[in-house]
């Protein structure tokens, strides 16, 4: 199953999409800040979704391809059994609490 | 690298809450090339509480919205279902199933869903797998809902793990939709379509919907906008048709993606035909 390839060069894809992504990483790093300025910056940073966020930023920088997918795959359940009930259960936080929610 | 040229891009939106949009909507789809709009059923932002209720949602669906799009040129179908977002409720969730079948037969309805998964519960597959017999029965065709986010992985899986389970029913007739970076290749290696939805925070923007078809190819995949009452754009396919002659990509890729595509899956139903 072969893809379609990107017509663009490398040159154009930096001259198209450097500066939104310089932003979003700014954006990054001023949101781990602002964990810190918390009261109770432990609290955030012993949260599951803090934890993935972090295995996340790690995946950027030591993968070497597919980061796309090495990230959504950091982010979701990777357990096989069915929940047993989703009563009061309608959204999704983003990342997995664990296999006995014991992050959450 | 070819920047926006001057042509009116034809495109078929195949998942779109239009029951949640305006007037405006409709009128911004017409005048932008989208004349062709298919619309499953879906959870409304809260439990439906009777068969009543359904009901009523499925006669808006089948009767007036079509009305209301043919008022600005665009033609309406849709696919029926419970969602599973409503499916805990095993008894309610039983009587809709019984009037599912009458609604099914009504001219504008191409086959059932979204059906699928959301919290990835054994009531929710309980509910699937009625749902999977219901199109085998009728030979329908089955327009997926996977999950959003930590749960799309597994929820996927198990998905097509129950829909594979019925001999009666080809993948080829199956559209996975909300599908991802993690998800496309598994999804369409079974030999099921799959949908990918440009959608804010929660599913891809234009810019990730095309880097997946650079990564995976063009065959058997189609790109929708699930415009709903949240926050979501019902021009989002024009956005990520620019994306791609942003890219360079040529317009016979982008016609085969937002219309040729949509055109051949949604095909395998006789009451379908694209404007």
């Amino acid at each position: 199953m072969g893809g379609e390839k990107s017509p663009m060069s490398g040159k154009e894809v930096l001259e198209v999409y450097f500066l939104e992504n310089r932003a979003r990483l700014i954006d990054i790093a001023s949101f781990l800040d602002r964990v810190d300025r918390t009261r109770d910056p432990e609290t955030g940073k012993t949260d599951f979704r803090y934890k993935a966020f972090m295995r996340g930023l790690k995946i950027l920088v030591e993968s070497e391809g597919n980061r796309t997918k090495a990230l959504q795959i950091n982010f979701s359940d990777l357990s096989r059994e069915p929940r047993k009930s989703a009563v009061g259960l309608k959204g999704a936080y983003g990342a997995w609490e664990g296999p006995f929610g014991e992050n959450h | 690298m070819a920047h926006g040229r001057d042509r009116l891009v034809k495109i078929i939106d195949p998942h779109i809450h239009m029951v949640s949009r305006t007037t405006d909507d409709y009128q911004a789809l017409a005048v932008s090339g989208i004349h062709t709009i298919t619309e499953p059923a879906f959870w409304a932002g809260f439990d439906r509480g009777t068969v009543e209720g359904f009901k009523d949602y499925f006669n808006q669906l089948t009767v007036s919205e079509p009305a209301r799009a043919a008022k600005f040129g665009v033609k309406h179908y849709c696919w029926i279902c419970l969602n599973p977002k409503e499916a805990e409720d095993l008894k309610l969730a039983e009587e809709v199933l019984e009037i599912i079948p009458d609604f099914l037969d009504k001219p504008t309805v191409l086959g059932v869903g979204e059906i699928g998964l959301n919290k990835n519960s054994r009531n929710e597959l309980k509910i699937l797998e009625r749902h999977v017999a219901i199109a085998a029965e009728r030979n329908e065709l089955i327009l997926v809902h996977t999950p959003h986010l930590e749960d799309k992985l597994k929820g996927t899986r198990l998905i097509m793990e129950t829909i594979l389970s019925e001999p009666r029913i080809s993948p080829s007739r199956v559209i996975i939709d909300h599908g991802e970076e993690h998800t496309v290749e598994e999804i369409r290696d079974k030999g099921f379509w799959v949908g990918l939805t440009l959608y804010p925070n929660s599913k891809c923007s234009p810019a990730r919907a095309v880097d997946i078809v650079e990564t995976y190819g063009s065959d058997c995949i189609w790109i929708n906008s699930a415009a709903d009452w949240g926050v979501s754009d019902p021009l989002a396919t024009l956005k990520a048709a620019n994306e791609m002659r942003l890219r360079g990509h040529p317009e016979s890729l982008i016609q085969k993606i937002f219309y040729e595509n949509p055109k051949a899956f949604l095909s395998q139903s006789p009451k379908f035909e694209a404007s």
